[in-house]
């Protein structure tokens, strides 16, 4: 379905990636954006980048392409943003964590080693091993992490947590190529009088 | 504390000195080229109040009797004259109630500083007294804000927040200021910002946007251009003219952009929007090229937006990017402040006329003139209307004072009827809509632009949400003349009730107090006025007096505007009745 404009008015998932100063207070300035159109974050990931004092910001958000396309613009509003981009997962390579609580127990009395072939089937690993539990590290998506999850059930997982999605472009340009034109860009449109 | 965006190395234009956080921010105001503050004072802002005793030469404070007053008084200062309106309150309480007048500016496009104290940094986020989280609560409404926590900052931060309150979409920035920042002693020295690297605020034309903007403008048969708010700003009127005359192009004007072009000039059309004139709302309906300068689609303007200009190629000038094709689809955006595109094209646009084109508008005038304009202007009988007494206000001053009108009937009423005639001289709450805003916006420009006669149009309504900014009036002999159109209804709701809830007249009758006593009781000159035979020597009076004056006109307490379009109707379908 297409609307007046048109736009699909399909919903889909879209990453929004952002680059800004890495300064107190920022987050919640883009997150208001969200917040006052009524659009729920699936996830968010905030660090500092490989520029430093630039922070990258990669925001999943499931919407209509025309909303994420205005989204972007509003974020790109704030003073202290450095770029926002507008990426569909195929645009993107992307990962998430999951770190997954199993007790010791079931993993010692393991025979058959299933547990470690569920593991290595998935290629998740073993992060720590304490007295009482193990702690699995997965990275994949999410779909993957949640296959784990409903396989390790049957041995007890007291605990699952799963980080937001970070994402890089497929894109060639470098942040830092990328700053450079930001810098002479602000230089250039200043008013002449 | 991350170190703010370094500003490049440009001459150092003030020596370095010690002094306190308090004494920096008011010879940071004095390196901008302030003259003027509207404020409040109170326990946390009580450094910078005590420094600027020291400074009473060279800034004037206003002593205002609500925060809200300083924030429209502010607005007032800032439309008239171009230049940041600065604000200073107390934390907490003074704060908060700037907000109304942050969210006016911002929506508004209007440069503002506001500057607060906050209680010391050690008790941040502690409920201390007065504390209040007023980053977060104007952080939605403030073009950017800052809380210093480091006196060092604090020159920087003030840099900053001048050059983000004027450039680009002008907008209202907020500078919080610990208690302990405005006391401790540093060495401070002053550099004027010119550039942050994450904000471009002119964006450079392209040359190939502008090429096909002005071939679409060249084949037009039917163009038509809707003038924003943002010719103000950019001060783009003599190329909106120029645009106009050298290809025979009508304009029509929004709101806010109501004195950008002349009232009286042959290719003016009128006023747009739900209370807008006839012609130019369906004409937008019926033209092939529309060119939309400095100005945002606001639903007020564009009524239902599936059947508006559909038909038409639609040209965008815009600086802000983000309202481009946000409410509607354009063919050509130019992504620019209005003076630099409208330079850029105007040598690439033919001599035209479009006789036929203007001719129609023409017609709708005429319509309109008979149906509505006729019997608004010259009553037959009853009591007076909005309408004759704006004419006349618009008569007497010759189209030539600043017209500040609040929100309701009256200001719908001063819109369609005052003939401007000089630019920056329309001074209204457009996008919020604010009650209470034309007493200390009127107070402001009037401060603003002291040789200018300022009349402030306002509601029973309205005026009574901010009157005690007559103190302030009476307190700094400010002269502006105050036109108080009492209808004894809160005006514009009441419109609607009759037409769309079947006069259920639910809250919205007012009994209302002696206007005049009350005026008088604040030591301002005052008279009210009932009847026609003596509205325009009432006038005259109030205009010719030397200071401050308030007449209170009664009119007919179930006057309706017309035209009018229903929320979210099609423009096509505007009321004449
Ligand atoms: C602060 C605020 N509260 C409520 C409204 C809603 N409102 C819009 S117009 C209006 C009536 C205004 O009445 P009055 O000031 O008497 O002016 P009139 O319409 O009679 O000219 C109201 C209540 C508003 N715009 N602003």
């Amino acid at each position: 379905m297409e609307n007046q404009n048109g736009y699909s008015t399909d919903v889909k998932l879209f990453i929004i990636s952002v680059l800004t100063e890495n300064k107190s207070g920022l987050l919640n300035a883009i997150t208001i954006i969200f917040t006052r159109r009524k659009i729920n974050i699936e996830s968010i990931n905030v660090s500092e980048s490989e520029v430093s004092g630039v922070s990258r910001y990669t925001i999943v958000v499931k919407i209509t392409r025309e909303k994420a396309e205005k989204l972007v613009k509003q974020i790109r509003k704030l003073i202290e943003v450095l770029g926002a981009f507008l990426y569909e997962e195929e645009d993107t390579h992307f990962q998430e964590l999951a770190l997954y609580k199993v007790p010791l127990e079931p993993f010692l009395n393991d025979s058959n080693n299933r547990i470690e072939k569920l593991i290595r089937d998935n290629f998740a690993r073993i992060l720590v091993i304490e007295r009482e539990y193990i702690i699995i590290e997965k990275t994949g998506r999410k779909s993957e992490t949640t296959k784990l999850f409903e396989e390790l059930k049957q041995f007890g997982v007291s605990e699952f947590v799963r980080s937001g999605r970070i994402s890089i472009s497929k894109s060639k340009r470098r942040t830092e190529t990328f700053l450079k034109e930001l810098e002479e860009l602000s230089a250039s449109s200043m008013r002449k009088n | 504390m991350q170190a703010l965006t370094k500003a490049p190395a440009s001459k150092t234009t003030s020596e370095a000195k010690i002094v306190t956080g308090a004494e920096a921010v008011l010879l940071s105001l004095l390196e901008e080229g302030v003259d003027t503050i509207f404020g409040y004072p109170g326990g946390a802002i009580m450094p910078i109040y005590d420094a600027l005793y020291g400074y009473q030469d060279r800034l004037r404070h206003i002593l205002v009797r609500h925060e809200q007053g300083a924030t429209h008084a502010a607005q007032g200062y800032a439309r008239v004259t171009g230049r940041p309106g600065v604000v200073f309150a107390t934390s907490g309480p003074g704060a908060t109630n700037l907000i109304t007048g942050i969210a006016d500016a911002q929506i508004d496009s209007t440069p503002m500083v506001c500057i607060t104290g906050q209680v010391s940094s050690a008790l941040l986020g502690t409920d201390a007294f007065q504390e209040t989280d007023v980053l977060g609560i104007s952080m939605p409404v403030t073009k950017w804000n800052y809380q210093v926590t480091d006196v060092k900052e604090l020159p920087e931060v003030m840099a900053k927040a001048f050059f983000i309150a004027k450039s680009g979409r002008p907008g209202p920035v907020l500078i919080d200021i610990t208690k302990d920042v405005q006391n401790a002693k540093f060495e401070y020295t002053y550099k004027k910002c010119e550039k942050i690297r994450s904000y471009a605020p002119y964006p450079r034309v392209n040359a190939e946007d502008i090429e096909a903007a002005a071939k679409l403008i060249n084949a037009a048969k039917k163009p038509y251009i809707l003038a924003g708010h943002g010719i103000l700003i950019s001060g783009a009127q003599k190329e909106l003219l120029s645009l106009a005359e050298k290809a025979g192009i009508p304009v029509a004007s929004t709101l806010l952009g109501l004195s950008a072009f002349p009232c009286d000039h042959p290719l003016y059309v009128g006023y747009l929007g739900m209370h807008g004139n006839y012609g130019p709302n369906v004409k937008t309906n019926e033209c092939d090229v529309l060119i939309a300068i400095g100005m945002r689609f606001d639903d007020r303007v564009t009524g239902d937006l599936k059947t508006y200009a559909r038909q038409a190629k639609v040209i965008h000038i815009e600086i802000d990017a983000s309202e481009i094709d946000k409410n509607v689809k354009t063919t050509v955006a130019l992504h620019a402040d209005a003076k630099d595109a409208l330079t850029a094209i105007l040598p690439k646009v033919n001599k035209n006329t479009h006789a036929e084109w203007l001719a129609e508008f023409r017609a709708c005038d005429q319509i309109e003139y008979d149906k509505v304009i006729q019997k608004a202007l010259n009553p037959p009988s009853g009591g007076l209307l909005m309408s004759e007494v704006v004419n006349y206000i618009s008569e007497l001053t010759k189209g030539e004072a600043i017209v500040v009108t609040d929100v309701g009937q009256h200001q719908m009423a001063t819109s369609r009827y005052y003939k401007y005639k000089t630019t920056d001289s329309n001074v209204t709450s457009g996008g919020l809509g604010t009650m209470g805003f034309a007493l200390p916006a009127a107070m402001g420009s009037k401060i603003g632009k002291p040789e200018k006669q300022v009349v402030a149009i306002i509601g029973d309504g309205g005026f009574q949400m901010t009157l005690q900014e007559l103190g302030t009036i009476a307190q700094f002999k400010i002269a502006t003349k105050i036109v108080i159109l009492n209808n004894s209804f809160l005006g514009m709701v009441r419109q609607w009730q009759q037409l769309f809830h079947e006069k259920r007249y639910s809250c919205t009758e007012m009994i209302n107090p002696d206007f005049v006593a009350i005026t008088k009781g604040f030591g301002i000159q005052a008279s009210k006025v009932t009847d026609r035979e003596n509205i325009t020597q009432a006038l005259q009076t109030m205009l010719d007096h030397d200071g401050p004056y308030l007449l209170e006109v009664v009119v007919e307490k179930e006057e309706n505007v017309f035209p009018m379009v229903p929320a979210g109707a099609s423009i096509s379908n505007i009321r004449l009745e």
